[in-house]
């Protein structure tokens, strides 16, 4: 279980949900995982390995905060794990400006502040992976969901643009796409809208977090140097269809 | 990373170069691996069984098959990445040359499934990995039947991932890159050098990054994960 020693990782959204699954994976692998979210979560989860920061991550400042105290703290940044994440569920036609600009504020600027921030050390290093979650819903087409679809295809986007300009600097970029997870956001969506992904789901079942964080922690080692610019789908087979 | 203690795998190609390291990397994950190929195999080491096997015979898929689960009771996991390069153009192909491509290549992948999914649907579970390549998702200068073979690897695929979900058999495509093998190594300079400059890490990927992204895609930890196309390419498909 020491697929990720020695190296230090930064997880946004990481209170709950996906983000809180990598997290735990990640330290029991081995790294040093700082948890970043917009709240410390109620619960600390008292593991081996893992630190907490507060991180809105749509706020330029508090990124230059949280990454220049990891480096104090840990003298590195090895891993970003781009994965706070909101979603909105209007049509083009229905979205509201201030719920369009909250969703590409968080899902997509957020990516990029984040890519921005980590970059500083990681290219110092020569060496950092970054990996940025997108989801089905950037890829093929849902009714409703403009922004966050918007969104999660800029990510991928963004993912090959920075693989593509930083392989030569040892930094390597991957999206996750993700089919549906049981999770908080999840949870509090329609039980018929769960319920149709569901049955869409080649495999017949969602995933639990954890799926997810096995992803991510493949992207995350060294077994993984190899990969740049990929598309890890996890989605039980949604998007083969 | 013990995760395939008690599986049983299959891995065809595996005299050389990537299956080789699949092989090998298998069978440090703690499963009993079968390796098979057209070619002499002592290389491998006495923990894992060889067969000789040519992948376009349907007989002998049968006869390797059927040994395997005639002695470990059961078949958890197939590589088909047996393959064979061909550089010719388009105009100046000759018909045999592409049907001995499409056969190795394309026709080998289906009998494999085909083989593998008689104990896998009666056992209700397995992995099927399927090597392609980043020929198999978009196209550089000649090479045709290769290409071809490669991107009817990436459709078949995600036609039995479709297909067999239900019945918990999984089924992904990995997509290398410019691999050091003896595949690679017998190529012309000027070829490497091309796949090199169009790479984005500017360098090779070596057998092992290969098998690691099998490991990872035949375990339990990528039991959500079927009809995926992964690449292992120092980011030639992200350009
Ligand atoms: N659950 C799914 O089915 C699914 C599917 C595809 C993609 N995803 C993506 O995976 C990621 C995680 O999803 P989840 O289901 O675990 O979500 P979640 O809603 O359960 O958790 C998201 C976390 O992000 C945090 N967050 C939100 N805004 C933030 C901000 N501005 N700054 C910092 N943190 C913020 C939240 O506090 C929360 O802890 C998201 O990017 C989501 O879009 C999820
Ligand atoms: N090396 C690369 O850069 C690269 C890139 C993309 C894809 N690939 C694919 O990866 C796979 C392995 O490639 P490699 O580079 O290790 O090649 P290789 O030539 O070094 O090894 C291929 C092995 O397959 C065996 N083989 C050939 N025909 C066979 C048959 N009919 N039946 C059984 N075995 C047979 C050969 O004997 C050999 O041992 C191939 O499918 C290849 O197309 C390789």
């Amino acid at each position: 279980m020491d697929r990720l020693k020695d190296k230090v990782a930064v997880v946004t959204g990481g209170a709950v949900g996906i983000g809180l699954a990598t997290a735990r994976l990640f330290a029991e692998e081995g790294a040093t995982v700082v948890v970043a979210d917009l709240d410390k979560p109620e619960q600390e989860v008292d593991a081996p390995g893992l630190e907490y920061a507060e991180l809105d991550v749509t706020d330029e400042d508090a990124w230059s905060r949280v990454v220049a105290e990891v480096v104090a703290r840990h003298g590195r940044l090895d891993v970003l794990v781009n994965n706070a994440g909101v979603i909105d569920y209007a049509a083009i036609d229905a979205v509201t400006p201030e719920d369009w600009a909250r969703v590409i504020g968080v899902d997509q600027t957020g990516v990029f502040l984040g890519m921005r921030a980590a970059l500083g050390p990681m290219l110092a290093q020569g060496s950092g992976s970054i990996i940025n979650l997108s989801s089905a819903w950037g890829v093929v087409g849902s009714e409703g969901v403009a922004a966050y679809q918007a969104a999660k295809g800029g990510v991928r986007g963004l993912t090959r643009n920075g693989a593509v300009t930083y392989a030569c600097r040892g930094v390597r970029v991957n999206t996750v796409i993700p089919g549906w997870v049981t999770t908080p956001l999840t949870d509090a969506q329609p039980a018929e809208k769960n319920a149709e992904v569901i049955a869409l789901t080649p495999l017949g079942y969602g995933a639990e977090p954890r799926d997810i964080a096995w992803g991510c922690v493949y992207l995350a080692s060294d077994e993984s140097r190899y990969v740049t610019g990929s598309e890890l789908v996890i989605d039980g087979g949604l998007l083969a269809q | 990373m013990d995760n395939l203690t008690g599986r049983v795998a299959l891995v065809t190609g595996a005299a050389q170069g990537i299956g080789y390291a699949v092989a090998t990397r298998l069978a440090e994950a703690g499963a009993r691996v079968v390796a098979t190929d057209v070619r002499d195999q002592s290389d491998l080491g006495e923990h894992i069984a060889t067969r000789s096997h040519d992948v376009t015979s349907a007989a002998r898929w049968a006869e390797v098959v059927g040994e395997a689960v005639a002695e470990h009771g059961r078949l958890d996991i197939l590589v088909n990445n047996a393959g064979v390069s061909g550089y010719d153009q388009l105009h100046e192909l000759p018909l045999a040359e592409w049907e001995r491509i499409v056969a190795i290549n394309q026709t080998g992948v289906l009998l494999g499934m085909q083989t593998a999914l008689g104990p896998m649907r009666k056992q209700r579970s397995g992995a099927i990995v399927n090597i392609s390549s980043i020929c198999g998702a978009t196209s550089v200068r000649g090479v045709a039947a290769y290409h071809s073979s490669k991107h009817a690897v990436l459709t078949m695929t995600k036609n039995a991932a479709v297909t067999y979900a239900r019945e918990g058999i999984r089924a992904n495509a990995v997509l290398p890159g410019w691999i050091r093998t003896p595949l690679t190594l017998g190529q012309t300079d000027d070829l490497n050098e091309a796949f090199l400059d169009a790479t984005p890490m500017g360098a090779g990927g070596e057998p092992q990054d290969v098998a690691e992204a099998v490991c990872f895609l035949v375990s339990d930890r990528a039991r959500f994960i079927t009809g995926v196309d992964l690449p292992v390419d120092g980011g030639y498909l992200a350009r």
